[in-house]
């Protein structure tokens, strides 16, 4: 008989160690004894006074064992569990995988794979409980406040299995920006914002049920949410088992609870209804159906008010222009310089566009100028801020808006400046170039034309002359449809 | 926390827990970093259990129960006289930070009474996931309820907040919303069903967030007069059309200050958990509604075996099915095998023939498996078309027991 010393508790190390050695001696599963810390085998015959020859020592630098990721996940989780059959168990599945059953995991009905999913069905419960079911407890120490006031947690729990270094990365990830304690009679944690010291077993600490009017809160919560018309603590105990009730301060709440449903449930049944005290609140309620925007100006108060729905901006950028406006037009969204000025088409696009109404004949302070998004959407490159295009979803965030816009403003003609401009008022993409032109755009009268922004990213030559040239003439075109200034 | 504080939280927590919507919590992986807090981890953790056996993962409050609606069905509709409280934004938000801290709660779920107006109620419970996202760098489960009536560009702003939006049907049919529900109107729940499932799908395709949990709803099964059937058949469009992720029954429940609308009796808490079993037959085990409706009378599910046994007694010529060779989607219509125990099952059969003794260490539903499968050793001969069949297979008939 060999006989193999871990650590207390989940020795994965230890475990992994004395794994290899066993499997580069080629040891039979049957002829090893585990034991975990002092524990005395119970067949205690000691090392060396049994007759039989004493095994050779395990080699210390045996190669590690290649195993499927599945398989190594597996023994990480059940070496955490109290079966202290466990390592004897994982050995021989071990022992199976080298011997080639590489998808040993796969079958399910085989009993060795079905005793150890068990184990590891148990470890994942118990973590998921310790999860759930642990409580941290606010401890000001004034004495030693570092940042944040001296806000200090701690929390006691009881696992079932040796389980508590496990549990650290949930707790780590979820509280990295507070200072708390774990303890446990099977280990502690401690996590100071910066690292992780994984501590001995611990004691329960006294003074735990000290004033935290968050605690007393939370039992007033429970008993609040709780519906005596369900009653039903068999489904409550399935999941949450009593052993775990002495840790969780709502519980003591539990019996009275129970006790005092039926006859909650009985008086719920028996008043009548009361007639209602109060009058019929007929005035709110008609105020309540008057919560739409009434005119332009407070629909743009609305928009300042809001947050940007894509990212970046620094304001919302408005339309500009007269309501009753004959042309509208409308842009993807504000660039740099207008999210800095808070106003429409001050750019260089801007520029370039009041240059063509000018030649086509439109007088810029005549038309009402606005666009599909209302927020500068950018990406910072150091200094710069780049210009990205809005999404489609992003386009339909704010298409209310925009309809609402124009329903104040109604114009007789709306110009699109641009794909997005022309997705938000049809609601599908259009292809600026092949379909420029009047277009219908449900209750408006539309016309498709690019964006200022393109022709001033052509380079420079007869290609981008000629397409500013076509521009005017699409809003000439525009100008001649609404018979602009006869 | 101040003895005020603690009384309204008392009255708004008791005011919100007729919405059973609040059971998931799962969001993908994230966390909020060292100056952030909190995080979401895949599935949900429920933190505590209430002795009515539901799960307590987020903080379910109202921000306030005061209601300019008169929704027959609901305890603080503006006719009934229970005490009334409100919070602030700040209060909400001091609230699911303290909570949370203490490792209580999963997150907050945060709905509320309508009032001055739709939008000023919407736009209030934005601002709280906003404040927590913002201000707090609050990196929990957030689920907020869409106020329909609100205007569209509050959901478009929630929903950036927000792990998931709900809007309650509450009742199947526009029909008893109309009497019910007064102030309610079904086409506009639909429309902002639809507005919010579109934007959750342009989301996920162009890799932003918008309510990525989904959104889900809840009906209040046993107020009115709907069967089963056109329960499903809603939920059944509900998951085709809209996209939701869940939807939830909730039994309705005698409430104090009852409507004389709604007759005051206990809980049909079996119809409940069939209407569940049902729904998750219809998205997991490849069921219609019909075949499910089929299995009942009348439109109304069996209340004494759950739908996938009716539907197996009701066919029996489909049975039995051999363990080693039926396809998958014939194995999931087995009563007493779970998704799971198929899957095992599929993958295992590939490497051994399967006895009964092997089924029974892949499946926990065996008792009820056994009339209707073959195995390597295993033949339920004439049992599966026994008369009595239903009899053998249920226990002695338990009632769910309440106290």
């Amino acid at each position: 008989m060999r006989h193999v010393e871990l650590k207390d508790g989940a020795d994965l190390d230890g475990f992994r160690r004395a794994l290899r050695g066993l499997v580069a001696l080629g040891a039979d599963p049957d002829g090893v004894v585990w034991s975990g810390g002092a524990a005395p085998s119970l067949f205690g015959t000691a090392p060396g006074t049994g007759t039989a020859p004493l095994p050779a020592p395990l080699p210390v630098d045996a190669p590690p064992v290649p195993l499927p990721r599945p398989v190594g996940a597996l023994i990480e989780s059940v070496v955490c569990h109290r079966d202290p059959e466990r390592y004897g168990l994982l050995h021989r599945l071990v022992c199976r995988v080298v011997r080639g059953e590489r998808d040993i995991l796969d079958h399910h009905a085989d009993p060795l794979v079905h005793r150890l999913a068990l184990l590891d069905k148990a470890v994942r419960r118990d973590l998921h409980k310790m999860h759930a079911f642990l409580r941290f407890r606010e401890v000001r120490d004034p004495a030693n406040s570092e940042d944040r006031g001296g806000e200090r947690y701690v929390a006691w729990f009881e696992p079932d299995n040796f389980i508590v270094e496990a549990t650290a990365p949930f707790f780590v990830e979820r509280f990295e920006s507070l200072v708390w304690t774990i303890l446990t009679p099977v280990g502690s944690l401690h996590w100071d914002r910066r690292s992780l010291t994984v501590g001995p077993a611990a004691l329960r600490p006294e003074g735990l049920d000290r004033d935290d009017r968050f605690a007393e809160g939370w039992q007033r919560y429970y008993e609040s949410t709780f519906n005596p018309a369900r009653v039903n603590p068999t489904a409550m105990r399935a999941e949450m088992p009593r052993k775990y009730w002495a840790n969780l301060p709502e519980a003591a709440a539990i019996p009275g609870m129970i006790r005092g449903a039926p006859a909650r449930v009985q008086a719920m049944i028996e008043a009548e209804a009361a007639a209602p005290r109060r009058r019929n609140p007929d005035k709110a309620v008609a105020a309540m159906a008057r919560q739409e925007p009434a005119t332009l100006a407070e629909l743009n108060r609305i928009i300042r008010a809001a947050d940007p729905l894509v990212p970046g901006a620094t304001q919302a950028v408005l339309g500009e222009g007269p309501e009753g406006a004959a042309i509208a037009i409308v842009g993807e969204q504000p660039g740099d310089h207008e999210d800095v000025e808070g106003r429409p088409f001050v750019g260089p696009a801007g520029q370039l566009l009041s240059r063509a109404l000018e030649e086509a004949g439109i007088e810029r302070d005549a038309a009402y100028l606005t666009n599909a998004v209302k927020h500068f959407k950018f990406v910072a490159r150091g200094k710069r801020r780049l210009h990205q295009s809005p999404t489609a979803g992003e386009v339909k965030h704010y298409r209310w808006w925009l309809m609402k816009e124009l329903g104040f403003v109604r114009p007789r003609l709306v110009v699109t400046l641009g794909a997005t401009a022309a997705l938000a008022l049809s609601g599908r993409s259009v292809s600026v170039l092949r379909e420029r032109g009047p277009m219908g755009f449900g209750d408006w009268e539309g016309f498709v034309t690019v964006h200022p922004s393109y022709l001033l990213r052509l380079p420079a030559g007869e290609g981008a002359e000629q397409a500013y040239r076509d521009f005017v003439a699409d809003l000439r075109r525009a100008r001649g449809m609404v018979e602009w200034a006869g | 926390m101040d003895d005020a504080l603690l009384d309204k939280l008392e009255i708004l927590a008791d005011a919100a827990k007729y919405d059973a919507s609040c059971a998931s919590s799962g969001a993908k992986r994230r966390t909020g970093g060292p100056d952030g807090i909190g995080s979401t981890t895949g599935a949900g953790i429920c933190h505590a259990y209430t002795p009515d056996g539901r799960c307590v993962s987020l903080l379910k409050i109202l921000l306030t129960n005061y209601c300019l609606f008169d929704c027959a069905y609901c305890i603080n509709r503006r006719s009934s006289n229970v005490r009334r409280a409100r919070f602030s934004v700040e209060e909400v938000v001091q609230l699911t930070l303290g909570f949370y801290k203490r490792n209580c709660i999963e997150g907050l779920f945060l709905s509320s009474g309508i009032i001055r107006s739709p939008d000023h109620t919407m736009e209030q419970l934005m601002l709280v996931a906003r404040t927590l996202r913002r201000d707090h760098g609050f990196a929990g489960y957030i689920h907020l309820k869409t106020i329909p009536e609100a205007s569209p560009w509050l959901i478009e702003q929630a929903g950036l907040w927000a792990d998931r939006l709900s809007i309650n049907l509450e009742l199947s049919s526009d029909r008893s919303l109309k009497e019910f529900a007064p102030e309610k109107d079904g086409s506009s729940i639909k429309a902002v069903m639809g507005q919010v499932g579109e934007r959750i799908l342009e989301a996920k395709e162009e890799k932003r967030r918008f309510s990525p949990a989904g959104q889900s709803t809840q009906m209040i099964v046993g107020a009115d007069a709907s069967t089963d059937l056109s329960v499903l058949e809603t939920s059944d469009t509900l998951y085709r059309r809209y996209g939701l992720r869940r939807v939830y029954y909730s039994a309705f429940s005698p409430i104090p200050e009852a409507s004389s609308a709604l007759p005051a009796k206990p809980p049909p808490l079996q119809r409940e958990n069939r209407l569940y079993q049902a729904d998750w037959l219809l998205r997991y085990y490849g069921f219609t509604v019909d075949e499910i409706a089929a299995g009942g009378e009348g439109g109304m599910l069996d209340l004494g075996i759950d739908p996938k046994l009716a539907w197996a007694l009701k066919n029996r010529e489909r049975f039995p099915v051999d363990v080693n060779s039926a396809d998958r989607e014939m194995l999931l219509r087995v009563p007493g095998l779970g998704a799971r125990a198929v899957d095992k099952i599929v993958e295992a059969r590939r490497h051994t023939t399967l006895r009964l003794e092997d089924v029974a260490r892949l499946s926990s539903g065996l008792k009820r498996a056994r009339a209707f499968l073959i195995a390597a050793d295993h033949h339920p001969g004439g049992l599966t078309d026994r008369a009595d069949l239903r009899q053998r297979l249920v226990a002695p008939p338990k009632q769910l027991s309440l106290f």
